[in-house]
């Protein structure tokens, strides 16, 4: 039993990180810089395919530039690795990994798909289900900001120590709108497990979409289920300031002013290169990964198919998943994904950068007390409902 | 398996906390003592507490001891200098820790060592039916999960209510006092400039 659990464990961390969760980085990188080439009337990353006149082949397979990430992959990897000589060594080095370690970790209660059945052993998709999914993730992912701090602060110049001061204070300032904007969700769940999050997405609708099962009949009258729909409006506040914070926490565009690079070169990863350099990138896509993988799980009901289609397709007479059901879930999950990673892309090259007391501004003065406002307000309709 | 990540998180928490004292660097110390935090950390989930351990370190860790390494690398702090040892703190830093251990000792040494046992959840499921009917707590302790989010709430909100509200009146009264003894300073400070 416990030889068996380790391995399957060991085949789930490996499965979860390194192949799927490491080639959507790499691939998220070539959507961005494809779908910006479309937003821009610009063709893009599109040559870099098997070359086969290299082998005295008539023409390059060019697969419309797929392959341009393992060839950004190999440059990082052997491009000089220069470290300034002004830099605090030990922490110019732990720097990068402090930053992509933690995005990386938080992977592992991320349920990937219901279930499935190998030689009669059942495999839930999910490397470690705990009973604090979303509360893991945050404290995890609250780690990441030393790898950014201390980068700025280790490169002992201008600009990158400016860029890790701005990441700090944008962190800390998000993650409490972070934190407040889930509460309304887990009232209206009851729980922190994210598997039986999803599984109660699953039967009783999306969250924010509540379009079958309990979301149309009252489990207690059989009537149409009014109050779950009234739940919507405060659901929905929720949604939008999480998903915003989660653009400032990963420091993505409208919010990237820890490297906006018209004000601070680079932030803080200007004296780095090569593979140090591409950690930092890692990092940044795999938090954006992780980050789109919340959004779906919590309001967009994870691996469902949603519209009662789980139990029709995929389950049996005595209720219990198929032996591919995880397989379909697994397709359904990365494609809600990408879809959410195509989003941040494009709001990145949609919407200009804020100004850094705007930001600021935005956290403090207007998500911190919406979310608040937002938790009274979902108690108040759910008291009204249990009356 | 258990006692082995036991022994290894607890090595990692005091190896931070020894590294803390003994580093010059103050950003250093203040890495170790994230360290030490998340040894801790490991050392609660261990006992099946996942929510103390997850709080350790998003509060601890993850909020507090950022704002640390902030002000630190904010005020730009060089290695402390080696002061001299006065006689009558290192006699108190001795002789604080050395009753410590000596009350730790009589305690381990009256308590019997005896192997842990399994808790019995489903006896301590009927404890929290609600006039007989299932509640969530009572239902995932049937199931022979322990919980531990839910059974915290529980005791906080029903049998230390009220301590609860008054630390968190605590609080807000502590915040709002910061907020206006600095305001009043800068107020002071500012307006010359600005007119």
């Amino acid at each position: 039993m416990e030889i068996t659990f380790l391995a399957i464990s060991a085949i789930k961390i490996f499965v979860f990180t390194f192949v799927i969760t490491l080639p959507m980085i790499a691939y998220s990188t070539y959507a961005e810089r494809r779908v910006s080439a479309i937003l821009q009337d610009r063709v893009g990353p599109n040559r870099v395919g098997i070359p086969l006149t290299l082998f005295g082949g008539k023409k390059d397979w060019k697969f419309f530039g797929l392959l341009q990430p393992l060839a950004d992959g190999l440059k990082g990897l052997l491009k000089e690795d220069f470290t300034p000589a002004h830099v605090r060594k030990n922490y110019y080095w732990i720097a990068p990994a402090l930053t992509a370690v933690p995005a990386f970790v938080t992977v592992c209660v991320i349920p990937f798909g219901s279930e499935i059945t190998i030689f009669g052993e059942t495999v839930k998709l999910v490397i470690a289900d705990i009973g604090i999914g979303p509360l893991f993730i945050f404290a995890i992912a609250s780690l990441s900001v030393y790898g950014i701090t201390i980068a700025g602060w280790a490169s002992n110049s201008k600009y990158p120590f400016l860029g890790g001061v701005r990441a700090c204070a944008q962190m800390i300032s998000y993650e409490i709108a972070l934190g407040l904007s889930i509460v309304p969700v887990l009232m209206v769940f009851g729980m922190l497990n994210l598997s039986d999050i999803v599984n109660e997405q699953a039967i009783n609708g999306w969250l924010i979409f509540p379009a079958w099962g309990e979301g149309l009949t009252n489990p207690d009258t059989g009537n149409f289920n009014l109050g779950r729909w009234l739940l919507v409006i405060p659901l929905l506040i929720s949604f939008f300031i999480f998903t915003v914070s989660i653009f400032a926490e990963t420091n993505r565009m409208p919010f990237d002013l820890p490297e906006c690079e018209t004000e601070l070169v680079g932030g803080y990863h200007t004296e780095y290169s090569s593979m140090k350099f591409a950690l930092f990138f890692m990092g940044e896509y795999a938090a954006m990964i992780v980050g789109s993988a919340l959004i779906v799980t919590v309001f967009f009901g994870g691996w469902s198919l949603g519209f009662g289609l789980d139990a029709k397709w995929l389950m049996d007479e005595a209720g219990n998943w198929k032996a591919y059901a995880g397989l379909v879930h697994l397709g359904a999950f990365l494609t809600k994904v990408v879809a959410f990673i195509v989003f941040f892309v494009w709001v990145r090259w949609t919407v200009p950068r804020f100004r850094y007391d705007q930001l600021m501004k935005l956290g403090w003065v207007v998500f911190f007390e919406l979310a608040l406002v937002n938790i009274f307000l979902t108690a108040g309709i759910m008291w009204w409902l249990a009356r | 398996m258990h006692s082995l990540a036991f022994y290894l998180f607890s090595a990692i928490a005091v190896a931070g906390a020894v590294c803390l004292v003994t580093f010059r660097s103050p950003v250093t110390s203040a890495m170790s003592m994230v360290v030490s935090f998340l040894g801790l950390a490991a050392l609660f989930v261990g006992l099946n507490a996942f929510f103390v351990g997850v709080i350790q370190v998003l509060v601890y860790a993850g909020a507090i001891m950022v704002l640390f390494i902030f002000i630190i690398m904010l005020l730009d702090l060089n290695s402390e200098e080696r002061s001299k040892t006065c006689p009558a703190l290192l006699v108190a830093s001795l002789l604080i820790p050395a009753l410590f251990m000596c009350q730790l000792l009589g305690v381990l040494q009256s308590t019997e060592n005896e192997s842990p046992k399994a808790l019995p959840l489903t006896t301590a499921a009927a404890h929290f039916e609600l006039d007989g009917k299932e509640t969530k707590i009572s239902q995932s302790l049937k199931g022979g999960d322990l919980p531990d989010v839910h059974l915290l709430g529980e005791k906080l909100f029903t049998r230390y209510n009220f301590p609860l509200q008054v630390v968190g009146v605590l609080l807000l009264v502590a915040t709002i006092g910061v907020v206006s003894l600095s305001k009043k300073g800068s107020d002071r400070t500012a307006k010359p400039a600005d007119q």
